[in-house]
């Protein structure tokens, strides 16, 4: 047994704080990712509420937004908001900072465009039905649409939620070293005495996230199956 | 009516967060841009602040790399240490890429870059570079199975891993256009490429691509000098004299105690040997013409 954890690199982990270092940059990953998924989630379902709006101008303006953030690679977003706003308004955003605000910006994007779906997707004699029942417009929507809406919602929300988690690995871009970049500064050092570092750390980051992702998924199949 | 006035709150709320969020982005910014654009900061403001922000690679080992106890370690940092020593400041590192490390710099977001950085002159348009601390030029590694000896028969079903924004990529894209290039973002990514035969050679500094086929049975370097031979030197943000003056008269002066030798006698020996020790330094800033 030992000599398989020498071989796959995994004794490298156990080498001073390399675990713990791991660590740090899966905690640094999941708060960016975290952070933006807590401010997409209530912003994503405003936002989505107005893309179904009857005003032009609301309609176009979030249409305009939401290409934007759909076309653009988030790479280049998180160039623009770190390196662009320092630039453009002498702003000094910290990596972290602006990768919660792209991952925000990406997130309420993609959520909106999710609630309008499952909005238009709830028949219209729903609507009909409790206007018919004498319900205002706010109680239709507390009380008949948003609970069909969010379960129709959940499955697609977790996709992206788990999206957003992943696509961390590209903040090391900005400077924020989390998991992924904490990898290749191991594996980078301890090349030369363990041949098979990469095995062992990538193995180690791939159990980390799946470790990080399962909850949610877990969460997510109790919520469709207790609304259900 | 009543559906209408639930949208103009909503419309109401969004626009509320919108302006608190760019309230708060606003206050968090420092008045890089006050005095008239200038974005970095003169030796004078380093030393005021007890603190320089120096943007290294933390994936390059031997040059810049972070060690099992999350310390930086390397080439670079021995020397970026000394500065720091020197000026009597607290030193912060910052973990940079190939690809951004010119945009650090523009930025202001760093006050000098040392992550083996090589002279060009597109790169000296943005950014300036003090005196140099090491040599370098091209080469190429190869499986051993086919070697790759010369770029002018190259196979044109064949790619070159080259990682974006080198000085390799720059000099194959120039002279080699017909070559086709497989781009990788960082350093660790292209060494795994090349490992798993994403392609057929990697085009990179020598001196990695020496340190490579030294630590990776099976591979050979088969061009070790191609383009010309270039340096490698700190840079800092255009205009920013007060720190570049600095940083050369400090170069010279650590020349009279053979710094740099001493500095690849504790981190480059391990990798390349006491052979390449007068082929990479460059001491007190003067190229020696071999």
């Amino acid at each position: 047994m030992p000599d398989l954890v020498t071989e796959l690199g995994i004794d490298v982990l156990f080498k001073g704080t390399n675990f713990l270092r791991l660590l740090g940059g899966l905690w640094s990953a999941l708060s960016i990712s975290l952070i933006a998924v807590a401010i997409s989630i209530p912003l994503g379902i405003i936002t989505g509420v107005l893309m179904t709006s009857k005003s032009r101008i609301i309609k176009a303006i979030l249409r305009v937004y939401l290409e934007i953030i759909r076309i653009m690679p988030q790479l280049v977003l998180l160039f623009l908001m770190f390196f662009g706003t320092t630039r453009a308004f002498g702003w000094d955003i910290s990596g972290e900072t602006a990768s919660v605000i792209v991952f925000a910006l990406w997130g309420t994007a993609e959520m909106g465009d999710l609630v309008r779906g499952a909005l238009i997707s709830i028949p219209k004699h729903q609507y009909e039905s409790s206007e018919a029942l004498g319900m205002t417009s706010a109680q239709t929507y507390l009380y008949i649409i948003i609970p069909q809406t969010v379960r129709r919602l959940i499955p697609l929300s977790i996709n992206l939620i788990t999206r957003m988690i992943k696509t961390t690995s590209l903040v090391l871009m900005i400077g924020v070293v989390e998991v992924l970049k904490v990898a290749q500064q191991i594996i980078e050092a301890n090349r030369m005495t363990s041949p098979n570092v990469a095995f062992g750390i990538y193995l180690t980051v791939f159990v980390l996230y799946f470790l990080a992702c399962w909850p949610i998924s877990l969460l997510a199949k109790y919520l469709e199956k207790k609304w259900s | 009516m009543k559906k209408l006035n639930l949208k103009k709150l909503l419309a109401l709320g969004l626009a509320a967060v919108a302006a608190v969020a760019s309230l708060t982005a606003c206050s968090s910014g420092t008045s890089n841009s006050g005095e008239g654009g200038k974005v970095y900061r003169t030796l004078d403001e380093i030393k005021a602040s007890g603190k320089i922000n120096i943007g290294v690679f933390s994936d390059k080992n031997p040059f810049g790399y972070v060690d099992e106890n999350g310390t930086y370690q390397g080439y670079d940092i021995y020397f970026g240490n000394r500065l720091a020593k020197d000026l009597g400041v607290e030193i912060n590192y910052v973990s940079t890429e190939a690809a951004n490390r010119v945009e650090y710099l523009e930025t202001g977001k760093v006050d000098i870059i040392l992550a083996n950085f090589t002279v060009t002159e597109e790169r000296a348009e943005k950014v300036d570079f003090a005196l140099p601390y090491m040599n370098v030029a091209l080469g190429v590694v190869s499986p051993d199975s086919k070697v790759i000896t010369s770029l002018d028969d190259w196979n044109a079903d064949d790619k070159m891993i080259v990682i974006s924004g080198t000085t390799a990529e720059l000099y194959l894209t120039k002279n080699y256009p017909d070559i086709k290039l497989q781009k990788y973002d960082t350093y660790a990514t292209a060494k795994s490429a090349m490992e798993n035969g994403n392609g057929a050679a990697w085009a990179n500094d020598n001196t990695e691509v020496i340190a490579f086929a030294k630590q990776n049975a099976g591979y050979t370097v088969g061009i070790d000098s191609l383009g010309s031979q270039d340096t490698i030197a700190p840079a800092v943000t255009k205009g920013n004299e007060t720190l570049l003056n600095w940083i050369n008269d400090e170069i010279k002066a650590l020349g009279k105690e053979n710094f740099f030798h001493a500095d690849y006698d504790a981190t480059l020996v391990d990798t390349y040997g006491a052979d390449y020790k007068e082929t990479l330094v460059v001491e007190g800033g003067e190229v020696k013409n071999s």
